[in-house]
């Protein structure tokens, strides 16, 4: 008997060909790019196929190659200092019953909102040529490896306390008092309950770190000397030595550990399986004197730390001219006195980050919707879905210089957007697309899978289901994800750093610039009006999105 | 129907017919089947479903019930095969082209959308006057029995509340054919009680032609006027309640629905089948020629202990091996040759009383020929 196929009708028209789009963009922003960049690195700067003379140039250069072992040992060392660090705080967090939680847990997520260059610039003034903490490096210079694990050590020590914190957030009760009843010691408890259980949150963490300093570049530039690592490489071939073709060879190094790490993580995250039943009773920590009391003295470290790498940027950019006149004054902020365009660098940043959270949302949402919802077409959602899971694999830097040879070649349709603040904008959206769309699809996984059933039986059109009920329910994901993007796109420096022009220049750029001409107190004001942005940001969509919820929650209770 | 008469937008109630066969079946299935992968989740389903009838589709997990009402609507298309509805073929239309309203197991309410919303959200897409919407809605709410929880949102209501909220709102298209996803799955047992009496009140009223899918037999058996027992992707039976309880057509029937004695024995001649060391005699022709294996089954309330007469057919003596209390009555375990019970038997308490049964007593009992159904084949461990 012929099989039966079933007929398409107008919404089954609509998602399919939303799915096509959504390939069609990715392909445009993501993949041609890279496919670009993949092909300049087999290419001399005639544009000539020199198949892997390149990459053998590459790898017999050791000026070049040095940097491949200086990355890595970067990237190494200060995964195996923030992941303890950032466990313990964690564990101190979720399962203590000591005071002050909010408050640390409020500080150690602040860097998120800052630029990595933070860190960097307030060590610059703590142990720097002028630092006034200088003696305490015996001699040691903090321009170097010191200085770069130490910046990235904070720089990354909220986005692995992030997953940890939710890796510890939940755990069965139960489990515990079988361990107890069984007469299990403490420690042993720790080490057959407790860390089983953030076993693949560790893992996960430990990931993203050594990704985010593999492939941060602000950090090594502004405090890395003349120690080189891939990422500042990439940035001399290209700006400095105009070798684009070299370029694309470090930058698909580059790229090598990020797919490896994305690669290897997926995997391990695939095996995971529940460990939490729906029945779980969770687990309410108990008082412990001893152990409450060693953990808040930790915190305390760890926050004080935090806290006065922080507040030193804060106070330098108020800082008249250090360290010989100490008294504090606004003039710092007056960008145009430091050889930028003043301001506009600042509010071309803003507009930027509001764009990229308004269209990447939009996009983004309305994506991860299409390939949840739209019934069969299996191939082509999973290409979709692949194609959305790529960004988190490509280091900013990467995909920016992918960019300028794709946008810039000659006859390229799209070149007209060279320059401008569009691909500023795309390129933020598409680096940061994976995570917002994660974010998406598991809010959309957590609605009701019949919804859509339900309206196809009462002759609704998915669209209207959408706009009335999915996006609705999903507002407080809608608006994490939008916050996600701004607070990104504000912060970035990598993505970005090939692709400003003049008029578009952004202010994680001048931070750069305004550090690299010596500008250091305009580079910290900078780098505050930045994190006092996101901050504002962020408060107003926690306040948001309290009221949402106090609005909504006739229909959330339960 | 007494609050709705002369409303035209709810059907009229369908005249049930007493004999489906000589009326045209409103839903007709021809040779549906449907593949998952390598496996085939409904093998060749040919199913005719009368106007009015309340249909149940009975089986354990995994027996493609669900996959069958999944096809009917529409949701996930069948591999192949043809589907008719209102002598219409509805095989390769989707779901926005079907005529149904649908329940599911977990409501599927619109949790940002009050009751009325929910109810009346089909109907705004039709472009109704705001009024005649909000009059439809009220009947419906009324209709289900919940008059004055419009404004509610379905998180404020209980589960049975919210089930009947979910049955309004597909009823609110006047659907011909109303689907139900096991919609009492999810709640306790006296809600899922209750709702059935409901939905069988609800189904006389309105007449519309209903199909249920169920894994509980009890539900099955008080709510459906025919049951449709599904097992592995095939039909096993279809029959009125009282059918497929005393008349099983398999042994898979008779284990499922109920509970069963399956005994193993070998045919010695027409209506003579041995088990063990004894000749039983059954009233049924037996298909399988003498020598082949086949399955006895017999019901535990069916075998008879009072007044057995010791010569009698089918007769023979057991001793009291276990007992478990149920109740109104005992469940009994058999044995009969001394060994591990062999047999159950349901005896009321009154028996229980009378005869003084207790654990280690020897007996007689007798297993009424006309009681005793014979499948062929060995027993399997289902």
């Amino acid at each position: 008997m012929a099989p039966t196929k079933r007929r398409l009708d107008r919404d089954d028209w609509l998602m399919r060909g939303g799915i096509c789009l959504m390939i069609g963009w990715l392909g445009l922003t993501l993949i041609l790019p890279l496919w670009w960049l993949l092909s300049k690195s087999f290419q001399n700067n005639q544009g000539d196929f020199v198949g892997l003379a390149n990459y053998i140039e590459y790898f017999s250069t050791p000026a070049l190659f040095v940097s491949v072992w200086n990355s890595l040992f970067i990237a190494f060392l200060s995964t195996a200092i923030v992941l303890p660090l950032a466990f313990v705080y964690a564990y101190a967090l979720q399962r203590s019953c000591m005071r002050w939680k909010g408050l640390f847990q409020g500080l150690a997520l602040i860097p998120i909102l800052a630029p990595s260059l933070l860190p960097a610039i307030s060590l610059i003034y703590l142990f720097g040529n002028q630092g006034f903490l200088k003696e305490w490096m015996f001699g040691v210079e903090i321009y170097g490896p010191i200085g770069i694990v130490i910046s990235q050590v904070f720089y990354c020590f909220p986005h692995a306390l992030m997953i940890l914190l939710a890796a510890l957030s939940m755990a069965d009760s139960r489990l515990y008092e079988a361990a107890d009843a069984l007469g299990a010691s403490k420690t042993r408890v720790f080490f057959t309950v407790t860390l089983p259980g953030a076993k693949y949150g560790l893992i996960s963490a430990g990931f993203v770190i050594f990704t985010l300093v593999m492939t941060d570049f602000g950090i090594a530039k502004v405090i890395g000397g003349r120690f080189n690592v891939l990422a500042t490489d990439i940035f001399k071939q290209v700006i400095g030595q105009q070798n684009f073709e070299m370029g694309a060879v470090v930058g698909f190094v580059l790229l090598i550990p990020a797919v490896v790490a994305f690669l290897a993580d997926r995997i391990i995250q695939g095996r995971q399986v529940a460990l939490l039943s729906a029945r779980a009773v969770p687990l309410v920590p108990r008082p412990a004197a001893g152990r409450d009391n060693g953990l808040f003295i930790f915190c305390a470290v760890v926050g004080f730390l935090i806290f006065v790498l922080l507040s030193m940027a804060v106070w330098a950019s108020f800082v008249s001219r250090w360290p010989y006149n100490l008294s504090l004054t606004l003039k710092n902020y007056n960008f145009g006195d430091f050889g930028s365009n003043g301001w506009d660098a600042y509010f071309n940043s803003v507009e930027m980050a509001a764009w990229t959270a308004v269209i990447g949302t939009a996009i983004i949402f309305v994506g991860a919707y299409l390939l949840e919802k739209t019934r069969s077409f299996g191939a082509a959602r999973g290409i979709a879905q692949f194609m959305a899971m790529l960004p988190m694999a490509v280091p900013g830097l990467v995909l920016g210089l992918a960019y300028i040879f794709f946008f810039n070649a000659k006859g390229n349709p799209f070149g007209f957007i060279y320059a401008t603040m569009a691909i500023l904008v795309v390129n933020s959206l598409t680096h940061f697309y994976t995570v917002s769309h994660l974010t998406a699809t598991t809010a959309l996984k957590q609605l009701d899978h019949e919804f859509e059933a339900v309206s196809a039986s009462l002759k609704v059109s998915l669209l209207r289901t959408m706009t009335r009920v999915s996006v609705p329910v999903c507002l407080p994901a809608v608006l994490d994800i939008s916050i996600y993007l701004f607070v990104n796109a504000m912060t970035t420096v990598s993505a970005v750093i090939f692709l400003y022009s003049t008029e578009t220049k952004l202010a994680a750029v001048t931070i750069i610039n305004m550090d690299e001409s010596g500008f250091t107190a305009a580079a910290a004001a900078m780098a505050v009006a930045i994190v006092a942005t996101s901050a504002t940001v962020k408060i107003a969509h926690l306040l948001i999105t309290r009221r949402l919820e106090r609005r909504t929650q006739a229909w959330r209770q339960r | 129907m007494p609050e709705l008469t002369g409303h035209c937008c709810l059907p009229a109630p369908m005249q049930k017919q007493d004999n489906p066969s000589t009326t045209a079946p409103y839903l007709r299935i021809e040779r549906l089947k449907k593949q998952f992968g390598s496996f085939w989740a409904l093998k060749d389903i040919s199913l005719e479903v009368f106007p009015g009838e309340f249909v149940c589709f009975l089986g354990p997990s995994g027996c493609g019930k669900t996959t069958l009402l999944r096809a009917i609507a529409g949701l996930d298309i069948q591999t192949s095969g043809r589907i008719f509805q209102a002598d219409k073929e509805i095989s390769d239309l989707p779901a926005s082209q079907r005529d149904f309203g649908i329940v599911f197991q977990s409501y599927a309410l619109f949790p940002n959308l009050t009751v009325a919303d929910n109810v009346g959200y089909g109907l705004v897409s039709r472009r109704m006057p705001k009024v005649e919407i909000a009059t439809r809605v009220a009947d419906l709410l009324r209709l289900v029995g919940l008059p004055d929880s419009g404004p509610k949102y379905p998180a404020q209501l209980s589960g049975g509340m919210q089930q009947r909220v979910a049955l309004a709102r597909a009823l609110a298209l006047s659907p011909g054919l109303l689907l139900l996803d096991e919609p009492l799955s999810a709640l306790d047992a006296r809600v899922r009680a209750y709702l059935r009496q409901e939905i069988r009140h609800l189904h006389k009223r309105l007449g519309v032609t209903t199909i249920m899918v169920t894994h509980d037999q009890e539900e099955a058996l008080t709510m459906a006027d025919r049951i449709v027992v599904m097992n592995h992707g095939v039909i096993e039976q279809v029959g009125t309640p009282m059918e497929i309880y005393r008349e099983p057509a398999s042994a898979f029937v008779a284990d499922f629905i109920g509970k069963t004695n399956l005994l193993s024995g070998i045919v010695v001649k027409p209506g003579l089948v041995r088990y063990g060391a004894m000749n039983l005699s059954c009233d049924i022709d037996i298909r399988p020629g003498p020598g082949s294996e086949v399955t006895l089954a017999i019901r535990p309330e069916d075998v008879v202990v009072r007044n057995v007469d010791a010569d009698a057919e089918n007769t023979f003596a057991v001793r009291v091996a276990e007992m478990e209390f149920l109740g109104s009555f005992c469940r009994v375990g058999l044995s009969i040759d001394g060994g591990k019970p062999a047999l159950l038997a349901d005896f009321s308490i009154n028996t229980m009383r009378d005869l003084s049964i207790s654990e280690g007593m020897d007996m007689l009992v007798g297993l009424p020929a006309e009681r005793i159904r014979v499948f062929p084949g060995a027993p399997q461990s289902l």
